[in-house]
């Protein structure tokens, strides 16, 4: 096999696994909602909409947990 | 520490606003002469034949792309970033005097970067790549600055109290690893000096001209993959981040969807790499270069537009805001725009298309409702909302605002109608030729029918222009005029003030 036909399937294997990747994580998103620590992905809006300092954070940092 | 309350610190926020509106006055000036030069030739010796060197098109050209793009919408990234950041990472700089001192430090570096591209460009100092015209003492010093702009960003995020990033600051990171990746990339290059000639002369160079690493084809490939993703990192993907903090905050909507804005995120951060063949048609490079230049110019339309519906969705059922507030029309307008060009673009980048477009006038009309209405419109957006928030104090002139708003949308129009039409004619006369195969007209004939359409292009010029100096005013007039608030103005709008 020479470089061109290495580099065309290369190419065309790449494109299909990014198709496949990008759809399953289309699927995962809306199947689950919630990432791995439960936070409603909807709800990361609120990083911007509530971003004074003395808000609550959406998901705190586990140190400023315990304070 | 604890005996004041923490508040966000601006200062470094407000150095870089104090340079996005002296760029953008400097580097849309300057855009106006030349629209005007193209128009009207004699321009050119206005200031004297002396001096003439000084005021020619091919000088100041590189001038005024390099201060609109790496002055005017760098500076507006940084201002944006030292704002924003902060803000969505709920950490102030006052709690860190390292993180201030590297704010600092890149902002009088920065300053004094762009003071010697100015002067070496004008003095005719160029590598003669586009937007990497600068030589390589100041690409040195560009990257200094970028990589204490990583630091800053790293260092906040190092020490932030919210613990998922949000959006925005995907974007801004993305642009921070994008354009140092392709800056370092595409700026290799070797001063004629250290260069030997074929019959073994040395020393024959000079230190302030270099050459590129790389040659012939290879050269147009890397320049091409730089100039492509240089609209992608420093025309996009920041100015996604700015829509996607400053709109839902102020509106007051959450995002139409938070999911679409990370799938669009990943799309966009694929595709676009692949897609800088579209810039490449028809030349030297590899067939298949050409064609996945456009096939993945094609596909750039979803992510794109992924981004744009959503915040056009965002203001879903909250359309009378749309109306009632000129802030939130520059950022609807700003989306619109962006739908706009990222059409406009996959319809050049069609091979058969790119045919006629190419070398024609429709290219910088593409350009300009792309800079202008997306950039330029997003830019000054975020810099209103800043401003009461920043300055502490009310927004001067909200009419003044509006007028602005509507004048610089009339200039736009006036842009990029003028260059379609005088585009596709170019296109179409150069290409134009009699049974035998004989061209039908000569480039002269050529200049005498665009003259119009080059002279409304400059007006328009005038407008953008003149909007642009209004928003200097008012935000001028912001900091100085009004007395101060008592404290940072909670409600979150200097339209529901
Ligand atoms: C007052 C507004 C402006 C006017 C009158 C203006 C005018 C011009 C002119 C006459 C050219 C040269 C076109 C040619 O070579 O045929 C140009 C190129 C360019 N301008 Fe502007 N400009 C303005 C604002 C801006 C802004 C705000 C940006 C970016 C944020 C921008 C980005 C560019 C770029 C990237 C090019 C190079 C385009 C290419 O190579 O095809 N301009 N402009
Ligand atoms: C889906 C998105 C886009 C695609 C596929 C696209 C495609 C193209 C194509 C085909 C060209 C012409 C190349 C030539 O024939 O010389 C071009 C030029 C250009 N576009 Fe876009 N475009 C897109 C979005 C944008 C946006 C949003 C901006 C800016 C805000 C922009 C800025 C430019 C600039 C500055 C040039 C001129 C480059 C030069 O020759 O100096 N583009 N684009």
């Amino acid at each position: 096999m020479d470089i061109n036909t290495f580099s065309a399937y290369s190419y065309f294997f790449l494109i299909i696994f990014l198709v496949v990747g990008s759809y399953s994580y289309i699927y995962h998103l809306y199947k689950n909602r919630k990432d791995a620590s439960g936070v409603d992905y909807e709800h990361y809006s609120n990083m911007a909409l509530k971003d004074d300092i003395g808000d609550a954070p959406v998901k705190p940092m586990p140190d400023e947990k315990k304070k | 520490m604890e005996n004041r309350p923490l508040e966000y610190d601006y200062t470094v926020a407000k150095m870089f606003m104090l340079t996005t509106i002296v760029l953008g006055i400097v580097g849309m000036s300057i855009g106006v002469f030349i629209a005007f030069e193209l128009a009207y030739p004699g321009l050119n010796t206005i200031f004297g034949k002396t001096i003439a060197e000084y005021t020619a098109f091919g000088r100041l050209r590189p001038l005024h792309t390099d201060s609109v793009a790496f002055g005017f919408t760098v500076s507006g990234i940084f201002a944006t970033w030292f704002y924003v950041g902060q803000r969505v990472l709920k950490v102030s700089m006052a709690e860190s005097k390292f993180l201030m001192f590297i704010g600092k430090l890149q902002f009088w570096l920065y300053v004094a970067g762009v003071a010697a591209a100015v002067v070496s460009l004008f003095m005719g100092y160029t590598s003669s790549k586009e937007y990497a015209e600068f030589e390589w003492p100041i690409d040195i010093a560009i990257v200094v600055v970028w990589v204490l702009w990583g630091v800053s960003i790293f260092g906040l995020i190092g020490i932030r109290r919210e613990k998922s990033l949000y959006i925005s600051i995907w974007y801004y990171i993305a642009t921070f690893l994008g354009v140092a990746m392709l800056y370092l990339f595409n700026n290799m290059e070797v001063p004629t000096m250290l260069a030997t000639s074929p019959i073994g002369e040395t020393g024959i160079g000079s230190w302030m001209h270099s050459v590129s690493m790389y040659a012939g084809t290879n050269d147009a490939l890397v320049q091409w993959w730089y100039g492509h993703n240089a609209v992608a990192f420093v025309f996009t993907v920041p100015i996604i981040a700015m829509i996607y903090y400053f709109l839902p905050k102020e509106s007051g909507q959450a995002i139409y969807s938070y999911k679409l804005s990370l799938l669009s995120f990943w799309g966009l951060m694929f595709v676009y790499l692949w897609a800088g063949g579209h810039h490449l048609l028809y030349s030297t490079v590899p067939d298949w270069v050409q064609t996945m230049g456009s096939i993945f110019s094609i596909v750039l339309i979803l992510p794109s537009w992924g981004s744009a519906i959503n915040m056009l969705l965002t203001m879903k059922g909250e359309w009378q805001q749309v109306a009632a507030s000129p802030l939130i029309k520059f950022m609807v307008l700003a989306s619109t725009f962006y739908m706009f060009s990222t059409l406009e673009g996959p319809i050049q980048a069609i091979k058969s298309v790119n045919a006629i477009a190419h070398f024609t006038n429709w290219i910088p009309g593409h350009v300009h409702d792309g800079t202008l209405g997306w950039v330029g419109f997003m830019i000054i957006a975020s810099l209103f909302h800043m401003a009461p928030r920043v300055f502490k104090r009310e927004l001067y002139s909200k009419g003044l605002m509006a007028a602005q708003f509507w004048i610089q949308t009339l200039g736009i129009v006036l842009y990029f109608t003028s260059m379609w039409i005088s585009g596709i004619t170019q296109g179409m006369m150069w290409r134009a030729h009699d049974e035998f195969g004989n061209l039908a007209y000569s480039f002269m004939d050529t200049v005498n029918v665009l003259h119009p359409y080059y002279a409304l292009r400059g007006l328009g010029g005038i407008f953008y222009l003149t909007g642009f100096l209004m928003f200097a005013y008012n935000i001028y007039k912001t900091m100085s005029a009004r007395p101060v608030e008592e404290s940072e103005l909670q409600n979150a709008s200097p339209m529901g003030a």
